[in-house]
């Protein structure tokens, strides 16, 4: 009997979960380690963070939903992963403590046949003094509890807009090398959308901020569609939903520091400015969890199997290049770590080889541009590629079976512009591939028969179809499998 | 007072890119073209969904 364990149950851990379970049955143990008691769908957090859905829409209890399987729950962190064993241990082992309350604090080495690393992000405020919910001046949606905080807050400003006053709100990104600028889009647009059925929008002003060099590059170095007889940038599209809904724009901006109702940003002209706000919600950069590992011995061998951001290293072509010379074939396929083979990477854990925007500096030599996303869609095929692969290994394969670059894969984003079944939209995007392969796709590193976007009701709908439908599939409920991941 | 119109500024951030007409935005929320729409979208979801399958 085998046993993989898997580290964190978001999108690409639960999805492996789920899919590893189908395909093992109780013949194989799984493990599923996630220091959350709940299962999130993210992507409707922002619907939270403007009081449209309830915590409770939005999330679950993983152990209710494990305990009708044979998948085992442990609620704790991971803390290191020992790939060799140790001198008093012979297999490999992961060392997690428990954030259960029962058991707060206890310690325990899980062995392993397989470990899959779908820790996901450590939302890093830190890295901007004065950036988060916790000990800083703006808001999140990034979790649920987050959003929650960020609607409360925003419940108050759109009370004093009541009342007549001028408020300033600022949504984008909170520091030059964030990714994940989809949701701060997603979020701006639900704001301004409550604004105007409260009838207080003319009150306030409303200004984005981000890292992106042009509005629609969103981490993918923008995307080409056909619309209207010609191929358009993103671009055009972002910048006409900000023109149509009155909102204000900065990119290629680093915000270095926030103070409570001023936000401190450096530009890539190498510029710096200030920003007045009332409400502010910046999206953090990502960081690894802060995984160790140790090799027998007992020495730190973290250098080896994390790169120097805390992402897991995969077999991605990782030789320093100029944005020239990146290649679609420089991304990972198989998401196994390249030491240790049992070792497996996937979602935001895994260290992609380049970002896909070009990097862009400022003449302080401080980085702003956006880095890549691998969220959502893709976290999902990465995970099923993953757990396929693991399957047959543990039937015999001698290596990996099943692949899943993002330079061969599309992406499906459905991207909130206000929630209301008769009077709401979204923007409906598809992308493919996610990274542009220009040997494939010379003019714009995409197929532009299978890249489109558009703005409409029917996008809601989709939107909020796929809400009920991922959170149905989620909780493993009759048919789950049969529902497209 | 007068009520002349001010001139539109030129040259501003909210000059340059298209905006949307009315018979556009009505399209955006016409009960009968966005459910047609729906379908569309779907269909090339799936068509992207088949195309990334390994």
């Amino acid at each position: 009997m085998a046993r993989v364990v898997i580290l964190g149950a978001g999108v690409a851990g639960h999805t492996a979960a789920r899919h590893l379970h189908k395909m093992l049955g109780k013949s194989h143990e799984i493990v599923v380690v996630s220091p959350n008691a709940k299962w999130n769908w993210i992507p409707s957090n922002i619907w939270v963070g403007v009081g449209q859905m309830k915590e409770e829409q939005v999330t679950f209890d993983l152990a209710a939903i494990y305990s009708k399987t044979s998948i085992q729950f442990r609620q704790a962190k991971a803390l290191s992963i020992h790939p060799e064993g140790s001198e008093t241990n012979s297999k490999p082992f992961v060392s997690v403590e428990y954030t259960l309350p029962a058991k707060a604090g206890q310690k325990e080495d899980i062995a392993y046949d397989y470990l899959i690393n779908a820790t996901g992000p450590k939302l890093n405020f830190g890295a901007t003094e004065g950036l988060g919910p916790d000990h800083g001046h703006t808001v999140s949606v990034c979790t649920a509890s987050h959003a929650v905080e960020a609607n409360h807050k925003l419940e108050k400003i759109i009370a004093d807009l009541r009342k007549g006053e001028q408020r300033t709100i600022v949504i984008g990104t909170g520091h030059g090398m964030c990714t994940c600028q989809g949701a701060a889009f997603e979020y701006i647009y639900n704001v301004d959308h409550v604004l105007r059925e409260a009838g207080v929008r003319d009150k306030a002003r409303v200004i984005w901020i981000s890292n992106e060099y042009e509005l629609g590059d969103f981490g993918m170095g923008g995307v080409h569609i056909k619309r209207g007889g010609y191929v358009t940038n993103a671009k055009t599209f972002a910048e006409s939903l900000m023109v149509e809904r009155g909102i204000e724009w900065i990119t290629r901006a680093h915000v270095k520091k926030v103070e409570a109702g001023k936000i401190h940003y450096e530009t890539l002209e190498g510029t710096f400015h200030e920003l007045a706000f009332d409400f502010s919600m910046l999206i953090p950069p990502f960081a690894g969890v802060g995984l160790k590992a140790f090799n027998k011995a007992g020495e730190d061998i973290t250098a080896q199997i994390f790169a120097p951001n805390g992402f897991m290293k995969v077999d991605a072509d990782y030789t320093p290049r100029a944005f020239e010379d990146w290649s679609a074939k420089d991304w990972p396929k198989r998401y196994q770590n390249p030491t240790f083979k049992s070792l497996f990477a996937i979602g935001i854990a895994f260290a992609p080889p380049h970002p896909i925007s070009k990097v862009m500096k400022s003449p302080n030599d401080t980085q702003i541009s956006p880095t890549p996303p691998r969220t959502g869609m893709p976290s999902a095929s990465m995970a099923i590629a993953v757990s396929r692969s693991i399957r047959d290994m543990i039937n015999g394969a001698p290596e990996p079976t099943h692949e899943a670059s993002m330079a061969e894969m599309g992406a499906a984003c459905v991207a909130s512009t206000g929630a209301s079944f008769f009077s709401g939209s979204a923007a409906s995007m598809t992308v493919y591939p996610v990274v542009p392969d220009f040997e494939k796709y010379p003019e714009y590193g995409r197929d532009t028969s299978l890249t489109f976007g558009e703005i409409g009701l029917a996008g809601h709908w989709m939107k909020y179809t796929l809400h009920h439908l991922f959170i149905y599939q989620a909780q493993m409920k009759p048919g789950w499998s049969l529902l497209p991941d | 007072m007068s009520n002349k119109p001010l001139n539109k500024a030129p040259y501003q951030q909210a000059y340059y890119p298209p905006v949307p007409t009315g018979f556009t935005r009505y399209m955006r929320t016409s009960l009968i073209w966005q459910f047609f729409r729906f379908l569309v979208i779907n269909v090339k979801m799936l068509r992207l969904m088949s195309k990334s399958t390994h």
